[in-house]
């Protein structure tokens, strides 16, 4: 391996996790949603540092080509952030439809209560809509 | 038995129905005196709203769409918050007699839900095709899950006694065909009674149902799936819900 692959790697690596620290710390990001994210970086920064891990843990899990590991975990990362992302949206698709329901439920009790001068003959008379 | 029709809120989920829902509200109050009548527009961009008012429903607006199964939701929880024993869901496009509901009311004396089915002897609707094999599958397996014979299980006009409208105001779910397949899942396995009478059906005002054979084929896998994933559900499905 050359020396400018081997600075590739890692500098590649320290770009994942310096985007996820960075937005994390401006909180453009949760932690929860990062986690994935984190584990991916470390991973790829392990790596990058000692390649022979890589052939290492290829080895173990009897992988003849390493860069095939380096694609199975990519795919299982990207995986569980889209599951993950998915999940969510489903949350807050749930949430969404409560707050709409409430809202509705709200705005209806308001009308009821104060109705708008131009909605009809329940309009307050004049004197209380002058007590400001 | 004497129907009272003050305790029941007829729920009307409405989504760009003007030139139905007045006609449909007037027809509601004429059959059925002192009875409550809230439409919920679905996220209309028409004139529902000023339509329904007029013709002297509440009308809650939700803020967007939500289908079928959100509107009705709400209206349940309407229902929960100003003391409704009863809820009847009807059809803004005027398919649905009003005229059926007292028979409907009675049937909740012994069911909990009570379901107005289309092809159960009464009215002319007719379907064919795939959508009719469809509909058939769907009532056998309905039918064994709740325990009674069920010919229309995708039927709008439903009644629901007090504990349906208690349950279905934390639990009525709103994915497609969630309003009709799911929730008589939920019903039947919160130990609802379930029955079904026979109701007359108009044709629709707007547009006939499809009788395209890719359309049903697609309506049957996607009917298919949302019964596999309500049978299979765990049944505390509180989460999402209102406090």
């Amino acid at each position: 391996m050359s020396p400018i692959t081997y600075i590739f790697g890692i500098a590649a690596a320290l770009g994942i996790l310096l985007v996820v620290v960075e937005m994390l710390r401006r909180g453009r990001l949760r932690e929860r949603h990062a986690i994935w994210w984190i584990v991916a970086g470390v991973l790829a920064l392990v790596i990058g540092v000692f390649p022979t891990v890589l052939d290492w843990a290829a080895g173990l899990l009897g992988i003849t080509l390493p860069t095939n590991l380096v694609f199975f975990v990519s795919i299982a990362v990207l995986f569980l952030v889209c599951i993950q992302n998915s999940a969510e949206l489903t949350k807050l698709e749930n949430k969404t439809r409560t707050l709409a329901e409430e809202v509705t439920l709200l705005s209806l009790r308001l009308d009821q209560l104060e109705p708008k001068p131009h909605s009809g003959p329940l309009a307050p008379p004049a004197e209380q809509r002058s007590v400001i | 038995m004497v129907v009272t029709f003050e305790r029941t809120l007829i729920v009307m989920p409405a989504f760009n129905e003007e030139a139905s829902v007045a006609d449909v509200v007037t027809e509601v109050f004429a059959a059925l005196p002192g009875v409550g009548c809230l439409v919920v527009d679905d996220g209309s961009t028409d004139a529902t709203v000023a339509e329904a008012t007029a013709a002297g429903a509440i009308v809650a607006r939700l803020p967007f769409n939500l289908g079928v199964g959100g509107a009705m939701r709400l209206g349940f929880r309407y229902a929960m918050d100003h003391g409704f024993d009863n809820v009847v869901q009807i059809d803004s496009d005027g398919q649905h007699d009003p005229g059926n509901v007292p028979a409907l009311l009675e049937g909740l004396a012994s069911a909990d839900l009570v379901i107005g089915a289309r092809f159960a002897g009464q009215g002319d609707y007719e379907v064919r095709g795939p959508r009719r094999w469809a509909m058939r599958v769907l009532a056998v397996i309905l039918s064994r899950t709740t325990g009674t014979k069920l010919t229309d299980t995708t039927s709008g006009l439903k009644a629901s006694g007090p504990r349906a409208v208690r349950l279905f105001s934390v639990t009525y779910p709103a994915e497609y065909l969630g309003d009709t397949i799911e929730a008589l899942v939920i019903g039947a396995r919160a130990g609802l009674v379930i029955r079904q009478l026979p109701a007359s059906m108009r044709p629709r005002a707007g547009g006939t149902p499809s009788h395209n054979p890719f359309k049903a084929a697609l309506y049957l896998g996607r009917a298919i799936l949302a019964l596999g994933f309500a049978l299979v559900r765990p049944t505390t499905v509180e989460e999402g819900g209102h406090p």
